[in-house]
């Protein structure tokens, strides 16, 4: 309290290491009493990994958190609760099939004995419902609630258990436009109260629209706290790509072919059934690289999708070579000669039990040389194998290893070796180095280089503005599912591009 | 000072096959063990029971002969789980499926018009239809409307029963048989020979070999054995690949449910030569064959060992029951303490404990 002045919670140095990674690299940051601070950065900045310290789910390597001026360990979320710290989490942990009040009080010794008593919890549940505008029948069961409801219910959880500290990961990512609204009102009620709220998020409206104070994490620290006030959305949009000199790979000048990729008019829905996509059209011509830029969640991913067959359009029209590939299968877009590099190469690139062997043919296995008729070709598949890991410098004991226990690089090389020899000729690649250290980060980009010089069109998705500059001919920067404009990245403008992904049209040259 | 833990549980990488055949036979020792408690209850040496049981079912020719004719049934149901569980799909309805197979070719059997020589087959590929049939069902729930698979082949078991019960007591109620429910007895056409003496219907046991190494080519050497393998371990790669889950569902339980309605085929017509009450055409060969399958480690061809296992277990029972006057229902007790302990073993193979020495 005394030295500490207003901050109510301060971290000092934190660091948190993950195999490969550093996921928060001395991370500085102090938080006003009753402030609403927003955690601003793409995807891997380190922000969530930050609060899930601070919330007790992992332990720094370094640093120190201080609370009103004095040093604490939080050593499980139970501590945090107990230093007056709560988390709601991006997804949400409610049981379904428990009423909203059997939910609250769950893991709480409420009652007397073996038997539990909502009596008393009832009425608490009440004056936090009243005194907050937080209006729910602690009867109904989760799983009758909407989605901004359970959030909700989890906001009054974290209120049940006295928290003076509210940490909300990307609570707006699953609510419609009107739950946001709400929550925004609610947010500012419980700091009206006195409750400080940490609110993470990639989306620079609502940093704007809700926060006092902005902190900009890139890459694993703390580029910038500013006042929101202070600031506008090109500005943090420039802070969290990064303004620094962009490194230019050693790149031959592109050398254009025929027209390969040509869509035009593209709508479809995302896992929800909202928008995802809303009229994008562009084309990609052989033997150049085109960046897709965007905040995540602006319909890159299923612009993936729809590309690769695994998505189906519910307007518009795609061709490929001239040819019409509109809502093909993923099967037939590969017959198609399209390559498609995922954006979770664990969960969908491989098959974790199965061999490098065979997770070489995941794709190929009904083509020629691999099988005949119905029968697998031991030998060939083998010898692909020998190949794939002699040409891509696959580090593994041998081809029968199993894929899981490769590293993250050596498995992106599997998956790369599996799309990339059949010479396709388009290749989707979606944050092809996400996550992979800087040597394998080196050699993906040298290899998708070699594709281009091949004459294959890339269509590169990436978050990391910075792998977008470097690689890209063209840059395309989606916004809400619309195409803000396509630039040359030649002499791009990263606050151009930056104010694009924040929701600007391109006024650079005229359609 | 911090204290040493006294061991460490680590991640395992691949469990080696001497170390999951090592792993399974301690599960099964254990779980002879423990039934030897409920002997033990019953006034009997656990001892004296297990000796009962080995000289009962391996021990004479009777022994054997009854033991192997148990384990063809077990033999089709278990293979085609194999199928079924490597495709992640949790078929516990073999037991209806093998009736069903029984009921068509019974149907067939006494029916038709179909000639001596090709009465015998064309039972066996109703018994197959009808059997894939029953599986199919709760293969297209699945994959169309996301209904649960455990509890949908387990219900669909209790519709195949009490169709057999009607068939019996009303209309294929046999005239000749003077009030039992029974059908009539098979004309000589549409019974499987025998080897002499015994009640080993020997083409079915063929039949059964024979399935277990084409499954086994199946999974390992062809395509629609890798997107069965695909698909039970990653099934996101599998629609990244293209790779269709319908038709892939739609195979395996075409070829679960079609073995388990051929073992119901061979029951019929090479050991009872007619249709009868459920439980005597069966005696829980469906699920008995979940814990065959499991036992093989959904190895095709390792259920040929396993169910001769569990045919020892099967024969074991009736041992009990004559010589020591216990209930047959105690290898149920065995059978469910061998899966408990069997899933329960799995923990071994994923990791590994390793023992800190005091110094």
């Amino acid at each position: 309290m005394e030295n500490s002045g207003t901050y109510t919670i301060e971290l000092r140095g934190i660091v948190k290491r993950f195999p490969g990674v550093i996921a928060n690299n001395g991370i500085n940051l102090k938080i006003h009493r009753g402030e609403i601070h927003c955690l601003l950065g793409e995807n891997g900045a380190g922000k969530t990994t930050l609060m899930r310290i601070l919330y007790g789910l992992y332990q720094p390597d370094g640093g120190e958190i201080i609370l009103n001026g004095q040093s604490i360990k939080i050593t499980s979320p139970r501590a945090a609760i107990n230093h007056h710290i709560g988390m709601v989490h991006q997804h949400f942990r409610l049981v379904p099939t428990l009423s909203v009040e059997e939910n609250i009080v769950l893991g709480l010794n409420e009652g007397s004995g073996p038997f539990m008593n909502f009596r008393k919890s009832r009425e608490k549940i009440s004056t936090i419902a009243d005194r907050y505008g937080l209006p729910i029948d602690p009867q109904t069961k989760v799983w009758q609630l909407t989605v901004g409801q359970q959030q909700r219910v989890e906001i009054i959880k974290a209120l049940y258990r006295e928290v003076d500290i509210l940490i909300m990961d990307e609570p707006t990512s699953v609510l419609t436009p009107q739950e946001v609204d709400q929550l925004f009102t609610t947010l500012r009620t419980l700091v009206d109260n006195g409750l400080t709220i940490i609110f993470i998020t990639h989306k620079l409206d609502e940093v704007m629209q809700v926060s006092d104070r902005v902190t900009v994490l890139r890459k694993g620290k703390v580029i910038s706290t500013l006042s929101t006030s202070d600031t506008d959305k090109p500005a943090l949009a420039r802070l969290m790509v990064g303004r620094e000199v962009v490194f230019r790979l050693e790149k031959s000048p592109v050398k254009r072919k025929g027209k390969l990729l040509d869509v035009s008019n593209l709508h479809t829905l995302n896992d929800r059934g909202l928008p995802a996509l809303c009229g994008v059209s562009f084309e990609v011509f052989g033997g150049e690289i085109l960046g897709v830029a965007g905040v995540s969640g602006n319909g890159q991913h299923e612009l993936a999708e729809v590309l690769t067959g695994l998505r189906k359009l519910t307007r518009g029209k795609m061709f490929l070579s001239k040819k019409d590939v509109t809502n093909c299968s993923a099967r037939k877009m590969y017959d198609c000669n399209v390559a498609h590099i995922p954006a979770e190469r664990i969960k969908m690139g491989i098959v974790p039990a199965l061999s490098i062997r065979e997770n070489l043919i995941l794709k190929k296995y009904r083509h020629s040389p691999f099988s005949r008729r119905e029968f697998l070709e031991k030998q060939k598949i083998e010898q692909n194998a020998h190949d794939a890991i002699s040409d891509y410098q696959i580090a593994a004991p041998n081809c029968e290893t199993a894929a899981k226990l490769l590293s993250g690089g050596n498995i992106q090389k599997v998956v790369l070796a599996r799309e990339l020899s059949e010479n396709p000729s388009l290749i989707v690649a979606v944050h092809p180095t996400y996550g992979l250290d800087i040597g394998a980060t080196e050699q993906v980009r040298q290899i998708l280089l070699a594709q281009r010089e091949r004459g294959a069109a890339t269509l590169l998705i990436s978050e990391d503005l910075e792998e977008i500059i470097t690689m890209s001919d063209r840059i395309l920067v989606l916004f809400n599912g619309e195409v803000m404009g396509i630039l040359d990245a030649e002499n791009a403008d990263i606050e151009e591009i930056g104010l694009m992904m924040a929701g600007t049209r391109y006024k650079g040259e005229e359609q | 000072m911090k204290k040493k833990p006294i061991f460490k549980i680590e991640r395992r990488p691949v469990a080696s096959g001497s170390l999951i055949f090592f792993v399974s036979l301690i599960a099964i020792f254990i779980a002879l063990a423990v039934a030897g408690i409920f002997f033990r209850i019953y006034g009997v040496s656990p001892i004296r029971a297990y000796r009962l049981i080995l000289s009962g079912s391996l021990g004479s020719r009777f022994g054997i002969t009854e033991t192997v004719r148990r384990a063809i049934p077990l033999l089709l149901c278990g293979v085609g789980l194999t199928i079924a569980f490597r495709a992640l799909f949790w078929n516990i309805g073999a037991e209806g499926q093998l009736l069903m197979g029984a009921i068509a070719a019974s149907g067939i059997a006494l029916f038709s018009k179909i000639p001596g020589p090709l009465l015998l087959p064309a039972m066996f590929i109703g018994g197959f239809l009808c059997g894939a049939a029953w599986g199919l069902i709760p293969a297209i729930l699945k994959v169309k409307l996301g209904l649960n698979d455990v509890i949908t082949t387990l219900m669909m078991n209790y519709i195949a029963l009490y169709i057999v019960e009607w068939l019996i007591h009303g209309p294929w109620k046999g005239p000749s048989m003077r009030g039992f429910a029974y059908t009539d007895t098979f004309p000589q056409a549409a019974r499987l020979p025998s080897i002499y003496g015994t009640r080993i219907h020997w083409p079915t046991l063929i039949l059964g070999i024979i399935l277990a190494i084409f499954m086994y080519i199946m999974v390992t050497r062809t395509r629609s054995g890798f997107e069965i393998r695909v698909i039970g371990e990653n099934p996101d790669a599998a629609r990244f690949a293209g790779i269709s889950q319908l038709k892939t569902t739609l195979l395996v339980m075409l070829i679960s449910g079609g073995f388990a309605g051929l073992a119901g085929v061979g029951e019929v017509a090479g050991i009872h030569m007619r249709l009868l009450g459920p439980n005597h055409i069966s005696m829980g060969y469906g699920y008995t064959a979940i814990i065959v399958a499991w036992l093989a480690r959904r190895n095709p061809l390792a259920v040929i060992m396993t169910s001769f296992l569990f045919g020892i277990i099967m024969t074991g029972g009736d041992v009990i029951k004559v010589s020591l006057g216990l209930p047959f229902q105690m290898i149920n007790v065995f059978n469910g303490l061998i899966l408990f302990f069997l899933i329960g073993s799995e923990i071994f193979l994923r990791y590994k404990i390793s023992f800190n020495s005091r110094r």
